[in-house]
């Protein structure tokens, strides 16, 4: 019937695909030249970021000078980090006396164990560390900083100073909030309307107004509303100041994840006959602390960027103890590489930690309405 | 079993319910120990204070209000001299934080939305570079951002003597960029007056062009008709009578430049780091906004032969904006309270002229800060009810 002798009677192997749709060619043809506009754009770019990279890599790395003990040793022509360099132990500790920094250190590396052992899924006894971060490590904390009992001598606070002294206010700063805060947002979301009035007002007051003007308030002003005879460290005002104005942030926090909790689980708590502080004890906290981790985090960034505004109040933290170098006659003129140690440094905590958050967004990503 | 569906009360004796275990009464308790708590805390605060500010000698009260100030103020919107009252510089404060505000709520706003949209790029290299500068900006400090521009960058301009020039009107130096002052002549009345009808115009043009769509579905070049009508008729009017404006410019006198405008460098800092800092969370705002428009809304949109441009202006954003408003108001109410970081470089805001120095040369410690605090609740209500009011404007009106 039909003559078979033109049909191919294998099948052909499969053409590869063009030379420009696939490999860095084809990649760089949909990523960058996909038309007139995009081409434009993709060489615009490119121009900005070599004049702009271009030098700054030739002066921060090329052409800088890294070691020495002077400015003398600052001859190339770029960056100086000497300038960082000598006095790196500085801006870690302050004026903590040199010989004791190790107890800093100690606390510091406590605290970040414990920190990674909740954070490491694997790890078992997670109940007893957060008992331990929570209960035990502030009190070890403080007598390894403070000192006073123990055989260890009292340090000061006006000699904490650098790194150290902002971590201190923005890890006490965030943990003294927390209980307020969740105080604050169970008083909000209650059915008594004088507790919930007060809670609100507290709330949105704080939240209206700059760190700043509490920081002022605290600093001025707290001495006044205690009788003469109490005084308060400068640093203990700022805390003071710190926690009340973090607090009300923490309640929002704790508040949106109270309410992304469902109705039913407060009933079903109700229906088993818990009472108030059961249920929230036992049903709904543990579930909402769950959801409150990531927002936890963003408030505890947002703190830790903030801790830099003690400078106005006179605390040297690490910002205000690089302003103060700067000042230096001997260091007149290194302005931008303070600036940038400041600010790597900032940027190295607050990134790792926004990439955590996002981390634990997506994984507790599996809860309640995603389903 | 009938005895059962009695009511319990019945057969169980009435028994009365002990105070705590009512929960009415226990929350009525319950609230007046935290009154009892709190104006108590009050009350002892109060005290306490009225002793110490006894014990130093300090009068309460707002007398201090009226009295000579007594120091400069490098920036002032309105009439300022040393001999003007404490009250003057409060406003002297307020406005140069309005201003700075302002400034940089519109710088924001722009480069943060040009940033969250260039994320979205389809272009790689754009995307990228954009979601540098989002993180890289919104991960460092605030403040040292602004010392970063204030002390590294700005205090590192020549001197005036030396200053950068620009076509011979601009001038930038350490003390600032000056520029040539407008002084409108008489018969300027006019320009103003034309712009005037052409915003009324325009606005009219506006509704009718709405109002038509809606009925016939037919559209009017409204927008470009308004953008002509408002620069050209204030053009046309400037024209007709005669160009009736002088230009005050500025001239290097001794160490110093005098008449024209000026940008202080501590104004220019911080309204470029308030600016960038905000619009890299603002570019966050804007991306995730963009992304929770659902793909099937494009696609329905490019089915029925929109163009590209015409799918975003008309379908995307309208929808996205929903999502953006709510965030971007407190984007915008943070702006305003880091504004008042300009104490740490000496712009003369609010915290730095009126909590700072009148609170230092009056001691009215209690009634500075309780006027700077009422202050920015009172910017924050008026920002949030704005933006409520347009929220609800342009939230999704359903059956």
């Amino acid at each position: 019937m039909s003559d078979l002798s033109k049909v191919r009677h294998e099948m052909l192997p499969d053409l590869p695909p063009p030379e420009n749709t696939t490999g860095p060619v084809g990649w760089m043809r949909r990523h960058l030249f996909s038309s007139v506009t995009n081409t434009v754009l993709t060489l615009f770019t490119l121009y900005i970021l070599y004049i702009l990279l271009v030098p700054t890599i030739d002066w921060a790395f090329i052409k800088a000078d890294w070691f020495g003990e002077t400015r003398d040793a600052c001859t190339s022509g770029g960056a100086c980090w000497v300038f960082v360099t000598t006095r790196f132990s500085q801006f870690l500790y302050g004026f903590y006396p040199e010989e004791l920094t190790w107890r800093i250190n100690l606390a510091f590396i406590l605290l970040a164990v414990q920190l990674v052992w909740l954070m490491i899924p694997k790890l078992p006894f997670k109940g007893i560390v957060s008992v331990l971060v929570l209960f035990v490590y502030p009190v070890v904390a403080f007598y390894l900083l403070y000192g006073g009992s123990f055989g260890l001598d009292v340090v000061e606070t006006h000699k904490w100073g650098g790194l150290s002294l902002t971590l201190v206010l923005a890890v006490i700063g965030i943990v003294a909030a927390l209980p307020f805060g969740v105080l604050l947002a169970l008083g909000r979301r209650s059915e008594m309307p004088i507790v919930k009035s007060f809670c609100v007002v507290y709330i949105e007051l704080w939240r209206g107004v700059p760190l700043i003007t509490v920081l002022f308030m605290a600093s001025v002003m707290l001495p006044l509303f205690v009788p003469a005879e109490v005084t308060f460290d400068k640093l203990l005002r700022a805390l003071i100041g710190i926690v009340m104005f973090q607090s009300a942030y923490m309640a929002e926090v704790v508040r949106g994840g109270l309410q992304a909790i469902p109705k039913g689980q407060y009933e079903a708590a109700q229906a088993l006959g818990l009472n108030y502080w059961k249920m929230m004890g036992l049903i709904v906290l543990p579930q909402a602390l769950k959801l409150m981790i990531p927002g936890i985090v963003n408030t505890f960034i947002a703190l830790f960027k903030d801790t830099s505004l003690v400078l106005i109040i006179g605390l040297f933290d690490l910002l205000a103890i690089v302003q103060a170098g700067l000042t230096d006659p001997k260091w007149l003129g290194y302005s931008v590489e303070g600036y940038a140690f400041v600010a790597l440094m900032f940027w190295i905590f607050c990134f790792g930690m926004s990439k955590y958050s996002q981390h634990l967004e997506r994984h507790f990503h599996t809860g309640h309405g995603s389903r | 079993m009938q005895n059962a569906n009695k009511s319990p009360s019945s057969r169980v004796p009435e028994q009365k319910t002990r105070f705590w275990h009512d929960p009415a009464k226990r929350a009525l308790a319950f609230q007046i120990l935290l009154v009892l708590v709190v104006v108590g805390f009050v009350g002892m605060i109060v005290q306490n204070t009225l002793n110490n500010l006894e014990s130093r000698g300090i009068t309460t009260g707002f007398d201090f209000l009226s009295q000579q100030a007594g120091f400069g103020i490098t920036q002032t919107l309105i009439e300022y001299t040393e001999s003007s009252s404490y009250g003057t510089t409060f406003v002297v404060g307020l406005l140069n934080t309005i201003l700075v505000s302002v400034l940089g709520i519109i710088v924001a706003t722009a480069l943060g939305f040009l940033m969250g949209v260039a994320r979205l790029s389809n272009n790689w290299l754009v995307a990228k570079v954009a979601s540098a500068f989002v993180e890289v900006f919104r991960n460092i400090p605030l403040l040292l951002q602004i010392f970063f521009w204030y002390f590294a960058v700005l205090q590192a301009l020549p001197s005036p003597r030396k200053s950068i020039e620009l076509l011979d009107t601009f001038y930038l130096n350490v003390r600032g960029f000056y520029m040539p002052q407008p002084v409108p002549q008489e018969g300027f009345g006019l320009v103003w007056l034309a712009l005037v009808i052409a915003l009324i115009v325009s606005y009219l043009v506006i509704r009718w062009n709405a109002k038509r769509q809606d009925e016939t579905g037919q559209r009017f070049p409204a927008y470009w008709t308004a953008s002509g009508l408002i620069v050209g008729l204030p053009l046309l009017a400037f024209l007709v009578s005669g160009a009736p404006l002088e230009w005050d410019h500025p001239v290097l006198k001794g160490f110093n430049f005098r008449g024209g405008m000026t940008i202080l460098p501590e104004l220019a800092a911080l309204w470029v780091a308030l600016s960038i800092y905000t619009a890299a969370f603002i570019a966050e705002i804007v991306r995730s906004g963009i992304e929770a428009v659902s793909k099937g809304q494009t696609e329905a949109a490019s089915a029925l032969g929109l163009s590209q441009g015409k799918v975003l202006r008309l379908v995307v954003i309208p929808q996205a904006v929903r999502v953006i408003i709510p965030p971007l108001t407190s984007q915008y109410l943070n702006l305003i309270k880091n504004s008042s970081l300009a104490t740490a470089i000496g712009y003369p805001d609010l915290v730095s002229v009126f909590a700072g120095t009148t609170l230092n040369q009056t001691g009215q410690a209690i009634e500075v800060i309780f006027m700077t605090m009422l202050v920015y609740l009172t910017l924050s209500l008026l920002v949030s009810a704005f933006m409520n009011w347009f929220n609800s404007r342009m939230a999704l009106v359903e059956r």
